[in-house]
């Protein structure tokens, strides 16, 4: 891996840490908070692979003991709480954003960019997360869906902001390069 | 730098090797989960305050502080298992979810970022078969954390530079008129750092294990 792409993973994780600070709101005891804005965008402009590396390289540096999540929460406590399948979703829901956007690079558009954030950055995170929090609460999938129903809002409002910055670097200064069949395999 | 959850003290808990601070961690977690019993839920909350609060001497504030996040969880959990199972059940959830919680947080207060970074080089050890280079892992992690005070700097600068031509500072529309041009600076930023990499070698590390480098090639 060249050099210039290990920055561009450095730089995507403290993009993320940094949209921690952005105060969270929090409805009952979940907080809603900026940072999956920096998982749509890891995707969304370096691509799946510095995308997932990225929000993994992130997860690792809360994992150390650093307090990078709103509220300055850390440490491994996190991913033993009720909220830890939301956060591991992260790396594969940049993955899953990267992968769409190479893919339809030539043509990225506000659509595109979108259904690429909804697709990795909700239902993604959606089904890594629901099922995390049923198991370490011992409740129903049912139940935990409806109260995952307050981020959708949100999340709905990230997923636009996102894409419309996704569409203005491409156009100023692209990263992604394009993977789709007009150009030969190599 | 302040920024870490680490509480210095001198206890044979701090002194531990990291790793096997994580072991006992996740086995703690095998525990409870697969014996759900109210005295093993009971006990290893009790086992986590114990070694927390009077072998590794922190401060309760700290035990309180993850307890009140945690609050409306447990709250709602206890509310679910009276409604649908039975009190005993609810409490050993409630206990075991506690008592992880705690344990982790008992192993970060405990243990430094650069050793937590050093078992994380060194469980990428293995990931050398599909081309990791684990000292490149360290070299990220450091890339990272020193980016965050550059971000934020930025963006600060970029803010106050719309605000004095009279741009929109709050809404959608001023987010995204911030974000986009901080992202293409710290992207040319990339460009620079990765060139300087470069220049200093950093492209032709030859893949060793950490341990080698780190202990000039003894194992121990």
């Amino acid at each position: 891996m060249r050099s210039r792409e290990l920055v561009h993973i450095a730089l995507f994780a403290a993009i993320t840490a940094v949209l921690g600070v952005v105060p969270a709101v929090n409805v009952g005891p979940v907080p809603i908070t900026a940072q999956t804005l920096g998982v749509m965008l890891a995707g969304s402009v370096v691509g799946a692979r510095r995308g997932f590396l990225s929000q993994l390289l992130f997860l690792v540096l809360v994992a150390v003991g650093l307090p990078l999540l709103p509220g300055g929460r850390g440490g491994l406590s996190v991913f033993t709480g009720p909220t830890a399948g939301y956060l591991l979703s992260w790396p594969v829901a940049a993955l899953v954003i990267g992968l769409i956007t190479e893919r339809v690079w030539r043509r990225y558009n506000l659509g595109w960019g979108v259904f690429a954030n909804v697709l990795g950055g909700m239902v993604v995170i959606y089904a890594v997360g629901i099922p995390v929090s049923a198991a370490v609460l011992g409740a129903s999938l049912w139940t935990t869906s409806v109260a995952a129903l307050i981020f959708l809002p949100g999340d709905l409002v990230k997923a636009v902001l996102a894409a419309a910055v996704a569409v203005q670097v491409r156009r100023s200064y692209p990263v992604i390069e394009p993977r789709d069949r007009a150009v030969a395999p190599r | 730098m302040t920024l870490a959850l680490y509480v210095p003290r001198a206890t044979v808990v701090h002194r531990a090797p990291a790793g096997l601070k994580l072991l006992s961690l996740s086995l703690t977690g095998v525990l409870v989960f697969a014996v759900p019993t109210l005295p093993v839920a009971a006990g290893a909350l009790a086992a986590v305050l114990a070694v927390g609060l009077f072998v590794a001497e922190l401060p309760p504030e700290l035990f309180g502080r993850q307890a009140r996040t945690l609050l409306w969880w447990l709250v709602a959990l206890l509310a679910l298992h009276l409604l649908t199972t039975d009190p005993e059940t609810g409490a050993v959830a409630v206990l075991r979810l506690l008592a992880l919680v705690l344990a982790a947080a008992v192993v970060t207060a405990t243990t430094r970022v650069t050793e937590m970074v050093a078992v994380v080089e060194w469980l990428c050890a293995p990931l050398r078969l599909v081309g990791v280079r684990p000292a490149r892992v360290g070299l990220v992690i450091a890339m990272a954390l020193r980016f965050l005070p550059v971000l934020a700097e930025r963006a600060d600068a970029i803010r106050e530079a719309q605000a004095a031509r009279g741009g929109p500072v709050r809404g959608l529309r001023a987010t995204v008129t911030m974000v986009v041009p901080l992202l293409v600076s710290v992207l040319r930023m990339a460009d620079t750092v990765g060139e300087a990499l470069d220049a200093r070698g950093a492209d032709d590390v030859p893949a060793q294990p950490s341990w080698r480098r780190r202990t000039g090639g003894r194992l121990s």
